[in-house]
């Protein structure tokens, strides 16, 4: 069995980057244009993990295993983060009774 | 005593005055209050009889200490001059100052602004010491600007009245004219004599021989314009008979006896300089006589009591003018002693009768007030021929020395003052018998409260009476044998000679004067004293309204000057405050504010519009990135 950077190298970097852009730009527009928070919350999810496939990719073109710890480091920090937001989320739909997002202006000066 | 603690004695008590009565006044009763602003001037006078007797003649400078050091090396000194002049003008200026201060305590009993016009009139007493005090034209100038701060105040006195408030900053402005011209001329004297002081001007001066050195001219026609303002003189003459809003001593005290005696007594202060300058008299000469005659004729038919007083010091200040224009100083100075007593005591006359007629002014409404009012007849009798010029009455002697002085120097202006002494004596038997003869004209129930005055209203005017009656006794005719006593005792600090006429000219003026005057008493005694209910009026002719609107002076001024003035103030503000100064300061402001109010819409507080500034600010900064 060949080695997993090795197996990543069978496909050209350009493919990663256009994959990943593309991943990342899918989010994006989620963001801005969804409503429902939690949504828009699995949008950022995808976005972070477009960037996480994309020094994946670049780490093993480069032979060096930084960028996939530090993508493993990325992963156990997003974990965290998702728990968090979720927490976050539901505090707001049980004070606000919704998950829609434009309806959060209670920081409005 | 030594000279500087009676300085000191004369100059503070009414300063101390003020400041007691304007601090604590209005927490003290009215007997202090009146006891302590009565008391300062009487102090002063004290001390200005000490100085009149420990002095004897020598002049005396007190310096108290270096005011400041002028450009190159004039030094002016907080110092006072003591000579035979300033002792003159204190005895004026305290003295009947003393007796318009008792007059007030009756006449200003009623006002709640008793404390209030004592302090004031303290104040301008200390004003006017300083004034005939200074041994420099600075502090001069100090006394000369305090002395119209305090006519400012007093004018304005009844200040809920907006028709005397606009009375009061009239005068003001005039007299700024006037002090601005006065403030120039002393930069000039600095500039040309590198002296401020008296004694040092007298020396250079008297040393000069140059006739009509322009920069004297210049100098001298610049104080004459001061003169001008405070002493009333046409062009700047028209702010006196409205200074009558104030309270009658205030007219009394300031503008008959005192401060509008100012300006004379600074010529005959510089006299030395007005010497050198024959074109200066000259204009001095002409202005004075056209004041004189201009007042005299506009106070004939005046129907205000204080308006015609008024008029007459404005032409009797005009007499002054020409005597002083014809080097005869001293006589100046005699003619502005008598009139300081008579026309004081014909002024706190007039008050006693407004006091009487519980403020009626017009004489229209008077008439056959002797009945009533036993001791202002006496005494208005008294002071209404001295002024009009019947001997042996102080008016006479000193009419008769300006007439005599003027006669040898200038015979045009010698006729104008004889023509304005005969108008004098027309319009003051008017207005005496139109109040104190025939019936009277008023409603019934003012008469039956018609009232002699208080005691302490009666008390100065007898004191005033008296002087009026033996003040000619001052400055006696050489022809009645007896010694000038004012020419002796004025004469080391005025160098003059002494005024002389044959004695034919001096009957003769004697006997014209007196047919003249005692032709119009019956004239005007029978005309206005009538027991008619009131003057028959005809058709005014063109020139008895000219007169009666006081040949339209005012209302020239108004459209010359005044008009023209408020067009160009408001079309400054408008154009320049609001239009150019008020827009550039608001510029900014209005900027920041509709940015502002631009801006806040982006800050809608949704949590969709903060992603998507977010992400457009992201994209931004990459391509920044990008370019750079």
């Amino acid at each position: 069995m060949n080695h997993i950077p090795e197996i990543i190298r069978t496909i050209p970097l350009s493919h990663y980057v256009a994959l990943s852009s593309a991943l990342f730009l899918i989010g994006l527009l989620g963001v801005l244009i969804r409503k429902n928070i939690i949504i828009v919350f699995m949008c950022i999810e995808i976005m972070l993990n477009a960037v996480n496939l994309l020094m994946v990719a670049a780490a093993s073109y480069r032979g060096d295993s930084a960028g996939q710890v530090m993508v493993l480091f990325t992963m156990a920090v997003a974990a965290a983060e998702v728990s968090v937001g979720l927490a976050i989320i539901v505090m707001i739909y049980k004070n606000l009774k919704t998950t829609n997002i434009d309806l959060f202006d209670q920081m409005k000066g | 005593m030594n000279p500087e603690l009676i300085l000191h004695l004369i100059l503070w008590p009414p300063l101390a005055g003020f400041l007691i009565n304007g601090v604590f006044g209005a927490r003290m009763p009215k007997w202090l209050v009146s006891t302590i602003a009565c008391f300062s001037p009487l102090l002063s006078f004290a001390a200005s009889v000490a100085a009149y007797i420990q002095l004897a003649g020598q002049a005396t400078t007190v310096k108290l200490y270096t005011w400041f050091v002028g450009e190159g090396s004039a030094i002016v000194d907080f110092s006072f001059l003591i000579d035979n002049l300033s002792i003159v003008m204190l005895f004026v200026v305290t003295g009947v100052g003393t007796l318009i201060h008792v007059y007030s305590i009756g006449y200003m009993s009623g006002d709640r602004g008793f404390h209030r016009f004592f302090a004031y009139l303290n104040l301008f007493v200390f004003f006017m010491l300083l004034l005939v005090l200074g041994s420099n034209l600075v502090v001069l100038f100090a006394g000369w600007e305090g002395v119209g701060l305090c006519s400012f105040l007093l004018i304005g006195f009844w200040y809920d009245n907006l028709e005397y408030n606009r009375a009061a900053s009239k005068a003001f402005v005039m007299n700024r004219i006037g002090d601005l011209a006065f403030l120039v001329a002393i930069f000039l004297t600095i500039y040309t004599t590198g002296a401020v002081s008296f004694a040092d001007l007298h020396d250079t001066m008297t040393n000069d021989v140059r006739i009509n050195d322009p920069a004297y001219v210049a100098i001298s026609l610049l104080f004459f314009i001061g003169v001008c303002g405070k002493s009333a003189q046409i062009p700047l003459f028209t702010w006196l008979p409205d200074a009558m809003a104030g309270p009658t001593p205030v007219s009394a005290l300031i503008h008959a006896a005192t401060m509008v005696t100012a300006g004379i007594y600074l010529i005959a202060r510089m006299h030395f300089m007005y010497d050198l300058v024959p074109v200066t008299q000259l204009v001095i000469g002409i202005t004075g006589c056209l004041t004189a005659l201009v007042a005299a004729t506009i106070a004939l038919k005046q129907n205000d009591i204080k308006k015609i007083l008024a008029y007459s010091t404005v032409s009797q200040l005009g007499f002054m003018a020409v005597a002083l224009a014809a080097g005869a100083y001293i006589t100046a100075i005699f003619h502005l002693v008598t009139h300081s007593f008579f026309k004081a005591l014909l002024f706190l006359g007039a008050g006693s009768v407004i006091h009487g007629l519980h403020g009626e002014q017009d004489i229209r409404q008077m008439g056959g007030l002797r009945h009533k009012m036993r001791w202002t007849y006496g005494v208005m009798l008294v002071g209404t021929i001295a002024i009009a010029g019947l001997p042996p009455l102080s008016g006479f002697f000193s009419k008769d020395e300006i007439l005599t002085a003027v006669h040898s120097h200038n015979m045009g202006f010698f006729i104008a003052l004889a023509l304005a002494s005969a108008f004098t004596a027309w319009y003051m038997f008017r207005m005496f018998a139109s109040v104190f003869h025939g019936a009277f004209r008023g409603k019934n129930e003012t008469w039956e409260h018609v009232h002699e005055a208080p005691w302490s209203m009666r008390g100065p005017l007898v004191v005033l009476a008296v002087l009026s009656l033996a003040g000619g006794l001052l400055g006696l005719p050489a022809i009645t044998g007896q010694s000038h006593r004012l020419y002796n005792f004025l004469v080391p600090a005025i160098v003059q000679p002494k005024i002389s006429a044959s004695h034919a000219f001096e009957y003769a003026l004697w006997g014209i004067s007196l047919a003249v005057i005692l032709t119009l008493l019956v004239i005007c005694f029978k005309r206005y004293g009538s027991s008619g209910p009131s003057v028959p009026s005809v058709t005014p002719s063109f020139f008895e309204r000219l007169l009666v609107n006081k040949y339209f002076i005012d209302e020239i001024y108004e459209r010359l000057f005044v008009h023209p003035l408020k067009i160009a103030g408001s079309w400054l503000m408008h154009r320049g405050d609001y239009g150019i100064i008020d827009r550039v300061v608001h510029f900014p402001g209005k900027v920041v504010e509709s940015g502002a109010f631009a801006l806040r819409n982006l800050q809608d507080g949704k949590l969709s519009s903060y992603l998507l500034y977010s992400v457009v600010a992201l994209l931004i900064f990459l391509t920044l990135f990008l370019i750079f």
